[in-house]
């Protein structure tokens, strides 16, 4: 985790402009240089309010689009505006055209979202934490189904809230069934709902269930993922496309880089702590070992259908 | 003897023991199930397992009384244990139902008069036999088919009763209001180094699915069907093939009632092998890498295709016997039946053919996935697997430890929040203000002009009253047409056409929508060759009549066909 901490100046300014002159890279806190004007700042201010806009569009403000181009041109601003990011506790990802000035709350920061402020019950509750973090997992996982689709900044993943929770049903079914053929019990002690497996954990939750007010139960694994997908279209992470299957969805450029720089290494990092080694062991998996990584190519894609 | 060693409990204690190692446990149980006062003998059942005993507190494995030389004894491991526990989850399968009738006496109201744990089971037949591949069944439609049956055992009780019991069973069984809408029973296992551990068995009855329409269907899981075939822990494809063989020996000794339940039981079968081979194509379909596309699937389509080509012969078989059976049965209550079983085979092998376009649609879709997926060009770097790296590898951990990467994602993937910062000062400047006019409303609609159309219908509210009226005869007293048509001519000229008008509506009388609403009533007109004399009209002089329909029979009719 250490490696994106906020003060981590080379490593945002290098992420944000890989043709920037290399002297830029040491670091944007210091060697501002002379020539800075409080205008200057206050542009590069500006540009980074509009980072924190994430709905907004370069390509429809004018204003955006010039400080973007700023950014790009003149490497003087980009460290001042990069710096006033840092300073409020903002990581910067990208600085683009299409993706604008892509920002992410650092840990700590003011602006970074917590898990008792989205929901409630996931405060006392670690299954339904569980369930809330996991929703945004498959979410991102059935978005980016293949390495390459989270590498090509071309592609746009497309979901569905039902396609979502049938794709982590089906990898809890695959589970079940092969604690199944192996003949355990993978019904958890009495008193430890901790030592419960976590694919459990889901397939117990209903998918479903009618309300008197004919929305969607809150505490079902569909209005987990929908109130997930909900949230990270206000982030400005999704765009909704339609009303199939529970909501359909399509990825924008800034979600796939949180996943990929932010988000998915952390959970890397978390993973490897505990001491799973995802790939080299052959563990639990849905590829077959010789098929390597792109194993879920496509799934649950709508388009398909 | 290892079966004594763990056997107190097992079964059905007639002693109502208090160290039941099979017990719900009060904590995961929804507040409903609470409302039963706790104690080892306070809820007298006299046909209760102990599957339904509540006991809260995790009293420790019973090695007291009965038993003491089991104490020194070593505990017989899994393996030994493992038919006692697959027994243990399917007898507290059959817990819900009986704890509905428990519980009925506490509802508001006296609702002992109705057999709670058959109208449960009758749902869960309603559910599976309405389950379509695709979809499931319609809530309000299982709660409209129970109610016949409801009604039927409290006939004087209103029908909102009737309607509130059908719900109330219906809701128990999906269990609404615990948080997973399940159940789960507690039991006790030997582990491996003859620990005496307990363990949650969650199960669920009814299951609530997303609909293609955005609905929320119904569907009975398979611990349901099972319960409801009563055949526990058997394998699907060999049920089948027993069940249907038993069927052709019923039929070929004419023992049709027999037959009848064997092939409802066929049918269940049916519904839930599709359901199984529907599960996975679902899979196929999403994930073309993760299914093996070499050998699994192609041997599991052709298997399934053989299967439904040798049950489709096999039932067309049975139909063509039936058929038989039923065209030469004198017995009229044999006839009926075998009519029945005929529907119930054909219903199968709809079920069959539907599968079986399935199983086609497979290969063309497994193509085009192949080509989007596998043939696009590679991308030059290389990415983070987050199914194969993350997801995967997380789901088979306990929760506690997955905790912290699920924690470690949202934290870094859900992006960003602006805080909201208020001063008082516009907080204050903002209250006080006024609120706005409402300009977004847009311009003012104009006044839509409408104009009345003229009323052109042929006949007046009030003369089709005075024909319904003339037509509505005593049953015991049919009239001839003509006779109608002088008496409608003296109360008005133009009410005779009208009256012509609907005894030949009659002649043709809408006998299956009476049936279906359950009327009392219907007219009907019969021509029995003599002629029409009229000034006006010509043609036959019907005899029209009016026939009382035994509305309860063609309800407790309908209830047996569904």
């Amino acid at each position: 985790m250490s490696e994106y901490r906020p003060d981590d100046g080379a490593w945002s300014a290098a992420a944000a402009a890989d043709d920037r002159p290399a002297d830029s890279a040491d670091g944007p806190a210091r060697s501002t240089g002379g020539g800075v004007t409080p205008a200057d700042a206050a542009d590069a201010a500006r540009l980074v309010s509009y980072g924190l806009q994430p709905k907004l569009l370069p390509a429809r403000d004018a204003d955006y689009a010039e400080l973007l181009r700023r950014h790009r041109d003149d490497p003087a601003f980009a460290r001042i505006a990069d710096a006033v990011a840092t300073g409020l506790g903002l990581v910067v990802l990208e600085v683009s055209p299409r993706a604008g000035m892509a920002l992410a709350a650092a840990e700590d920061s003011v602006f970074a979202v917590r898990m008792g402020d989205y929901a409630r019950r996931a405060n006392t509750d670690a299954t339904d934490r569980f369930l809330h973090g996991l929703a945004h997992l498959a979410v991102a996982a059935l978005a980016f189904p293949r390495p390459e689709d989270l590498a090509d900044d071309g592609y746009i993943g497309r979901i569905t809230v039902n396609g979502v929770d049938a794709f982590v049903r089906q990898a809890c079914r695959r589970l079940e069934e092969r604690a199944e053929a192996r003949g355990e019990n993978t019904d958890p002690a009495s008193g430890a709902p901790g030592l419960e497996a976590a694919w459990r954990v889901w397939s117990r939750r209903s998918a479903t269930g009618a309300t008197k007010d004919a929305r969607r139960l809150a505490g079902s694994t569909t209005g987990i993922v929908g109130k997930a997908v909900a949230f990270l279209t206000d982030s400005g992470f999704l765009q909704r496309t339609g009303d199939d299957a529970g909501g359909a969805y399509r990825t924008t450029p800034r979600y796939q880089l949180q996943v990929r720089d932010m988000a998915g290494s952390a959970a890397m990092a978390e993973l490897l702590e505990l001491g799973v080694v995802p790939v080299a062991d052959g563990t639990p998996t849905l590829v077959p070992p010789d098929e390597g990584e792109d194993l879920v190519a496509g799934a649950g894609l709508p388009f398909h259908s | 003897m290892p079966e004594t060693a763990r056997a107190p409990g097992a079964g059905c204690s007639p002693r109502g023991s208090s160290a039941a190692p099979v017990a719900f446990r009060a904590g995961a149980l929804p507040r409903r199930w609470l409302s039963v006062p706790f104690g080892p003998m306070s809820v007298p059942a006299p046909n209760l397992c102990v599957v339904t005993s509540r006991h809260p507190d995790p009293a420790p494995p019973q090695l007291s009384g009965a038993q003491p030389g089991a104490v020194a004894r070593p505990a017989p491991g899994p393996a030994a244990d493992e038919g006692l526990a697959r027994r243990l989850r399917a007898l507290a399968c059959t817990a819900p139902l009986h704890d509905l009738d428990v519980r009925k006496a506490n509802l508001a109201g006296e609702y002992t008069v109705y057999a709670m744990a058959e109208v449960a089971l009758a749902a869960i037949d309603l559910v599976t036999l309405n389950m379509d591949f695709d979809t499931g069944a319609d809530h309000e439609q299982i709660v409209n088919r129970l109610l016949p049956r409801v009604a039927a055992q409290a006939p004087a009780r209103p029908a909102a009763e009737h309607e509130r019991v059908a719900r109330w069973v219906l809701e128990n069984l999906i269990n609404v209001g615990s948080v997973d809408r399940g159940f789960r029973a507690v039991y006790g296992t030997f582990g491996p180094d003859g620990a005496y551990v307990r363990r949650d068995y969650d199960f669920k009855l009814v299951e609530e699915v997303p609909g293609p329409g955005g609905g929320v269907y119904l569907r009975t899981t398979d611990e349901a069907v099972n319960v409801l075939v009563g055949a526990l822990d058997t394998d699907v494809t060999s049920a089948q093939i027993a069940a249907e063989v038993k069927l052709e020996v019923l039929i070929s000794r004419g023992r049709l009632a027999d037959a009848q339940l064997a092939a409802e039981q066929a049918r269940y079968r049916t519904v839930q092998y599709s359901e199984s081979l529907r599960r996975t194509l679902e899979a196929t379909r999403r994930n073309v890498r993760a299914v093996d596309w070499l050998r699994t699937v192609p041997d599991m389509i052709a298997e399934a295709l053989d299967h439904v080509a040798d049950r489709y012969r096999h039932e067309n078989a049975i139909l063509t016997n039936i058929r038989r059976a039923r065209d030469e049965a004198e017995d009229a209550e044999h006839k009926r039946r075998a009519a029945e079983l005929v529907d119930i085979v054909k219903d199968c092998i709809r079920r069959h053919t539907q599968l079986q376009s399935r199983l086609l649609e497979a290969g063309p879709l497994f193509r085009a996935e192949q080509d989007r997926q596998a043939f696009a060009a590679p991308s030059a770097r290389s990415g983070l697997d987050l199914y194969g790296q993350l997801l995967a590898p997380l789901l088979p951990l306990p929760v506690e430890r997955a905790l912290p990467v699920t924690d470690a994602f949202f934290a870094r993937g859900t992006g960003l929040r602006t805080p909201a910062a208020v001063r008082l000062g516009d907080l204050t400047d903002l209250l006080l203000t006024p609120p706005a006019e409402r300009e977004h409303l847009g311009a003012e609609m104009p006044e839509p002009d409408l104009v009345a159309t003229p009323d052109d219908s042929r006949f007046s509210e009030e003369q089709l009253a005075r024909a319904m009226e003339l037509l509505d005869l005593p049953p015991d007293a049919p009239r001839r047409l003509s006779g109608l048509l002088a008496e409608a001519r003296r109360h008005d000229p133009e009410l005779p056409y009208l009256v012509a008008l609907l005894a030949v509506h009659a002649a043709s009388p809408p006998v299956g929508t009476a049936y279906r609403q359950g009327e009392q009533r219907l007219l009907f007109a019969v021509d029995d060759g003599t002629p029409l004399d009229d000034p006006e009209y010509g043609g036959a002089d019907l005899v029209v009549g009016t026939a009382l329909l035994d509305a309860a029979g063609m309800a407790a009719d309908r209830t047996e066909a569904a």
